[in-house]
């Protein structure tokens, strides 16, 4: 009630004005994600309760989860401001930077993160490749989920307060504080169970933009025009055609950078390896359920291009005034393109409805912030604390301190968030940070899973080469702008294309030298590679199961949409 | 047991958005009377954007009510 009030009287901002019913709705969502972390509680006594929510959830609350933690309040806005900003392009990240990477995780990765009964991604590597590479995996891991984590929480702050006039400091810490109230009550279990809340109060408070949007441009043909007729182009609408040229598109990339930069390395390195979203489909309760997780989130990650790229298609079709970058924006007193979401928000809806939007970009930072949370709780607990500290504790020793460590990983990220604030350049550093990691990770466990050659001493100095040569381009970038010309092989190369073409070399990096090292050494004994590695693990048939509700055939499903979609938009 | 207890996340889902459809609805119905908004705001919109949130709600609160399926569980 005391948030309600705050909220009307904090109502001075610059672009959003909200009623009573706007306060109360967003009020009411505070209440309920407390009381389920509250109901939750009494329901988690376990280690596997906390961390793995009991590894009890059906295919739907596991996929919903998977796809909600990677949804955040930054993801919405920033990604409507991508497609405001290149257009239809954006929905690469969606669809070939999403789709064959979900469902390879669900046909092909699953199995043996599952079967091994492993913990997380970096409990997966010590099976395989042993503890230094665990080690190394999970300390970077640790530490770069909570800097993101903060880094999101000053940005979500920084939003609400440009567009509501909310004080940055309370935005910071009644969110984050919510966030660690119902994850240290209920863990994982919690976390889930609001994400899923959060995804279909993300989806309602959202959908009306593109449902109006589109009945005031006349549909997808008169959004087109008005986007030609604005832009003096058609390569805002086309998703693969202009592709031929670095020049030829907004976005300064060739297809090459798509397809292997983005559609491969970083793609398949983030939904398979990355354990913020793996952890949701490790609570599955059996393999069947835990392959199709992912594959009933691709089905709607394809269409989260409603709801993100089309308002920013919109807003470049209909909005009276010019977007323009931040530091622009603020020069000149105008809107950025960040701003394009809420603005679309801002056109269409009215009391009550506001207050939905609103929460709905709440709701989508706070589910980003569970799922960083969870995981480095996890991470921490079984990775570090119990592999580095007490290994022979008990059950509930470790649930204490997965409990102490979710407050405390809020608490850092909202130092962080602070650091931030005092050193705004330290956001592109974390960023920058984070991607280091994840192609060099995807390298050595796709070669853990599928090639039983692979040793320990090949898997680590892959890991660790892969992630050297990623922070090495990175320097080499920003000590010499002609470095990315060579980077990504063109001289008309812009900015996007750096991130694809350097996770892609450092992805090879990884994998010549864990192949090359491998070679030198004695193989593994295959008896020590049941259930981690393909030829090695028995992998329950499928051939009893009816054909509805086979995995496979939701994936070809699901592969011919996303075929279609590729097709229809080109 | 406990686990025979829970009720599923959908039960939860359902009234949190029957009671935002009741404001929503609320909300509308007055923007429709006072005719309050700006031209690019459809003033029905509310109301049947309340009226959709109240339908789901209903359909969930009925579907996944306690009691009907025992351990459901976070489904």
């Amino acid at each position: 009630m005391i948030l309600g009030l705050y909220l009307m009287q904090a109502d001075l901002g610059r672009l959003i004005h909200l009623t009573w019913v706007d306060a109360a709705i967003i009020a009411i969502y505070f209440i309920a994600v407390l009381g389920i972390g509250f109901y939750v509680k009494e329901q988690t006594q376990t280690g596997d309760d906390f961390f793995f929510a009991g590894r009890e959830m059906t295919a739907w609350v596991a996929g919903l989860g998977f796809l909600a933690a990677n949804l955040s309040s930054l993801e919405l806005m920033g990604w409507a401001a991508a497609s405001y900003q290149y257009g239809i392009l954006a929905a690469h990240w969606y669809w070939i930077g999403a789709i064959p990477a979900m469902l390879f995780l669900g046909l092909v990765m699953m199995p043996f993160y599952y079967i091994s009964k492993t913990h997380s991604v970096p409990g997966y590597l010590k099976l395989r490749f042993g503890e230094s590479t665990r080690t190394l995996s999970a300390i970077t891991f640790a530490v770069m989920t909570v800097l993101m984590s903060g880094v999101n929480l000053y940005s979500m702050a920084l939003v609400m307060k440009i567009l509501l006039g909310w004080d940055i400091h309370l935005s910071i810490w009644v969110s984050s504080l919510t966030v660690a109230a119902y994850v240290a009550l209920g863990g994982l279990r919690s976390a889930i169970f609001n994400e899923v809340l959060q995804f279909i109060l993300i989806w309602l408070g959202v959908l009306l933009i593109p449902i109006m949007g589109l009945r005031e441009t006349g549909g997808w043909s008169g959004l087109k025009e008005r986007i030609a007729t604005n832009m003096g182009s058609t390569d805002y609408t086309h998703l693969w055609s202009t592709l031929g040229s670095f020049q030829g598109n907004p976005m300064g990339i060739h297809w090459t950078g798509i397809v292997f930069g983005l559609g491969w390395v970083i793609s398949f390195g983030y939904w398979t390896t990355d354990f913020l979203v793996v952890q949701r489909v490790l609570t599955a309760k059996d393999l069947r359920s835990a392959q199709l997780a992912p594959i009933i989130g691709a089905g709607f990650k394809m269409l989260v291009p409603v709801i993100v790229i089309l308002p920013g298609l919109l807003g470049l079709a209909l909005l009276p005034q010019k977007l323009m970058g931040e530091a622009a924006a603020v020069a000149s007193n105008g809107h950025s393109y960040n701003e394009v979401l809420p603005l679309m928000l801002a056109r269409y809806l009215g009391p009550g409805l506001l207050g939905l939007g609103i929460t709905a970009l709440i709701a989508g930072f706070m589910a980003g912030m569970a799922g960083n949370v969870t995981a480095f709780s996890t991470v921490w607990t079984y990775d570090i604390h119990r592999a580095l500290f007490r290994p022979n504790a008990s059950d509930a020793h470790y649930v204490r301190v997965g409990r102490w460590c979710t407050i405390l990983g809020v608490l850092a990220s909202i130092g962080t968030a602070y650091l931030v604030m005092q050193f705004l350049s330290i956001m592109d550093y974390v960023q920058a940070l984070f991607s280091f990691f994840v192609a060099p990770l995807f390298g050595t466990v796709l070669l853990g899973m599928l090639w039983k050659r692979a040793t320990p001493a090949g898997g680590f100095w892959g890991l660790l080469l892969g992630t050297l040569a990623s922070i090495g381009m990175w320097i080499w970038g920003r000590l010499d702008p002609g470095a990315l010309s060579i980077i990504a092989l063109s001289p008309h190369a812009a900015g996007m294309a750096e991130n694809m073409y350097r996770a892609l070399w450092s992805w090879l990096v990884c994998v010549s030298v864990t192949i090359a090292i491998s070679l030198c050494n004695a193989p593994v004994p295959e008896k020590q590679l049941e259930g981690l590695v393909y030829g090695c693990t028995a992998i329950p048939s499928a051939a009893a199961v009816p054909l509805l509700q086979r995995p496979v055939f939701w994936a070809i499903v699901v592969s011919i949409a996303f075929v279609l979609l590729n097709v229809v938009f080109w | 047991m406990a686990a025979e207890n829970k009720l599923p996340v959908w039960y939860f889902i359902g009234w949190l958005l029957l009671i935002y459809g009741i404001l929503i609805l609320g909300a509308g119905s007055g923007v429709l009377a006072a005719q309050a908004v700006s031209e690019t705001v459809d003033s029905r919109i509310g109301i049947w954007w309340g009226a959709l949130l109240i339908a789901i709600g209903l359909t969930y609160v009925y579907c996944f009510r306690p009691g009907r399926s025992g351990d459901k569980g976070l489904r």
